[in-house]
């Protein structure tokens, strides 16, 4: 599948503004510190840009809002009702935070339940496709919701260091569990990908398999299309290889190490470093999971290409 | 509404596609183009038409596949439009409601009005029988030529789709599936018919007629150049000589 950066760009910001809104809504940090209030503002900041960037590869984006319609059936529906409808309490939230300085727990804890299941709905956009075998399954949703929960963890451990909140240790811990789990979760994601049997082939596809193998002497036209270009990207097996260790290191070992550095370097003498540690965490797992998310597309073939020799 | 129709519609209008007689021709890609470009909805744009990378938005388009080993190989021309799937993903994973199954007659349509160009229905599609225009934005895809199959002010000879109408060699062939005694579902049942890809659980409408089973190549007869038996005359003469050099 074509990556289209508006889709990465959608997937792993409102994944990681959802877990930290998630984390924020659960309290765990100190209500009053400033960090904690800018962290509010940044979560809805990372859902909104998402958001905002998923309607850029649409053809008529002016329409967006009946996309809010066909709940009843259709993940990409759901997934913008859902958006919209945590943003109600994901805002009371933070502007409750932003403003008297304290945790409002009821909207809190319903925006991060909401916000679970809003990237859960994301994930089945995916899942829910049988025409394309990496990502029908369970495993993609649970990669999805484990990416936002350890993101949303490495973010708040970096918010309380920044103030200086006693809490931050143990939130550094939480995140390298999430982080060993979701990377776990994905290893086993990606080996199911590669090992898997193609639910249709060639000779499925055009039903002529009782007559033997199936090749494309020809195809439809000279020259690349929509279908081709949309779903017919692939990337060399070496390279996917060397790009998935590469997110693996950036996503989860780099932030793993940051983390526990910066509680190392806690205690007392130096919350500079600590806070840089925890910074640089997060950033390092961002941009791991760009990397994961452009592989997540790349190397997910289309049952169509089953028609393009490919 | 992007739910498909609760019950069996009561027709299944669709298409036979006889892979043992299309020639490859690629008459129905371009009267398809043709028709639908000034009909239904957008018209189909190309992208640098006269470009070396020329691309567009077909509803139709013709593979052609080498199938089987060696000297059993042969070659099969295969047209593919949209098959008016039963059970269409296309329709459901629609957020806006632009993709929809008609209950009447099963054709599946997008409303053009609706459609936010989203892209996610030809992802849903194992097919590849959804193409987006990127000139209008809006997915197209197969009409069934239903502004051609309902429409009165034709003569009957013509109230078929486009690319039916248009097959020199009578490849496509346009009918009710739910009525067992039409053409179509005769031809099914009599050439045994097949869905593509039964496995992704769409229940395509549209049903395709395997090649017939041809001669092996070393059961032909030796090829004629190969025997100069039964001879006369001149040629008799002149194969005497030739074999004395
Ligand atoms: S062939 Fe594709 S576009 Fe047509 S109904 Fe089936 S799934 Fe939908
Ligand atoms: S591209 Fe249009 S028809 Fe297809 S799913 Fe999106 S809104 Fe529906
Ligand atoms: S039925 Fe009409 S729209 Fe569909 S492939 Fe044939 S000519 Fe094209």
């Amino acid at each position: 599948m074509h990556p289209a950066y508006s889709i990465i760009f959608f997937t792993v910001l409102s994944g990681l503004g959802y877990g930290l809104a998630a984390v924020l809504g659960l309290g765990v940090l100190d209500a009053a510190a400033i960090s904690t209030r800018v962290a509010h503002v940044l979560a809805l900041g990372m859902i909104g840009a998402g958001l905002l960037s998923s309607t850029l590869h649409l053809g008529n984006p002016q329409r967006a809002w009946r996309a809010l319609s066909q709940w009843r059936s259709s993940w990409l529906s759901r997934e913008g009702v859902m958006a919209l409808a945590s943003f109600v309490p994901l805002t009371i939230a933070a502007g409750w935070s932003m403003f008297s300085g304290e945790a409002a727990p009821i909207a809190g804890v319903l925006g991060a339940a909401m916000a679970m299941v809003t990237v859960y709905c994301t994930s089945m956009i995916y899942a829910s496709l049988k025409s394309i075998d990496a990502w029908h399954t369970n495993l993609t949703s649970a990669c999805y919701l484990a990416f936002s929960v350890s993101g949303g963890l490495v973010g708040a451990s970096f918010f309380a260091f920044l103030a200086g909140d006693g809490v931050a240790r143990v939130l550094s811990i939480c995140a390298c569990v999430a982080l060993g789990i979701a990377w776990l979760l994905k290893l086993r994601w990606r080996r199911r990908t590669k090992t898997l049997v193609p639910l249709s082939t060639p000779e499925s596809a055009t039903g002529l398999g009782s007559m033997g193998r199936v090749r494309l002497f020809e195809p439809p036209h000279m020259t690349a299309n929509y279908l081709t270009k949309e779903m017919g990207f692939k990337v060399a097996r070496k390279h996917a290889d060397k790009l998935f260790t590469i997110a693996v290191l950036l996503g989860g070992t780099a932030p793993a190490l940051f983390l526990v550095g910066a509680m190392l370097a806690a205690p007392g003498a130096m919350p500079v470093m600590a806070v840089l540690l925890s910074g640089a965490a997060f950033a390092a797992h961002i941009a791991g999971l760009f990397f994961e998310r452009w592989l997540f597309f790349a190397e997910a073939r289309h049952s169509v290409m089953n028609y393009y020799g490919s | 509404m992007t739910s498909l129709p609760e019950q069996a519609t009561p027709k299944r209008l669709g298409l036979v596609i006889d892979l043992d007689v299309c020639v490859g021709c690629h008459a129905c890609v371009v009267n398809c183009k043709e028709w639908n470009t000034g009909g239904y909805g957008a018209a189909l744009s190309d992208q640098e038409p006269y470009g070396a990378d020329v691309s567009g938005a077909w509803l139709n388009r013709v593979h052609s596949f080498e199938v089987g080993e060696a000297e059993q190989a042969r070659i099969v021309h295969f047209p593919k439009s949209c098959l008016h799937c039963e059970s269409a993903p296309c329709v459901t994973v629609c957020p806006t409601g632009a993709s929809y199954k008609r209950s009447a007659d099963g054709i599946v349509l997008v409303d053009e009005d609706k459609c936010i160009g989203c892209g996610l229905c030809a992802w849903a599609c194992p097919y590849g029988a959804r193409e987006l225009d990127l000139a209008a934005g809006v997915m197209k895809k197969c009409t069934l030529c239903i502004d051609r199959i309902y429409n009165e002010t034709f003569e009957e000879v013509d109230r078929v789709p486009a690319c039916v109408r248009t097959c020199p060699a009578s490849a496509r062939h346009f009918g009710d599936f739910a009525d067992p005694a039409s053409a179509v579902s005769i031809m099914v049942a009599e050439r045994g018919g097949i869905d593509l890809m039964p496995e992704q659980g769409t229940r395509p409408v549209n049903k395709y007629l395997p090649p017939r089973a041809s001669k092996p190549l070393k059961d032909s007869s030796s090829l004629l150049a190969e025997s100069t038996e039964g001879a006369t005359g001149f040629f008799a003469w002149l194969d005497g000589m030739l074999d004395r050099i």
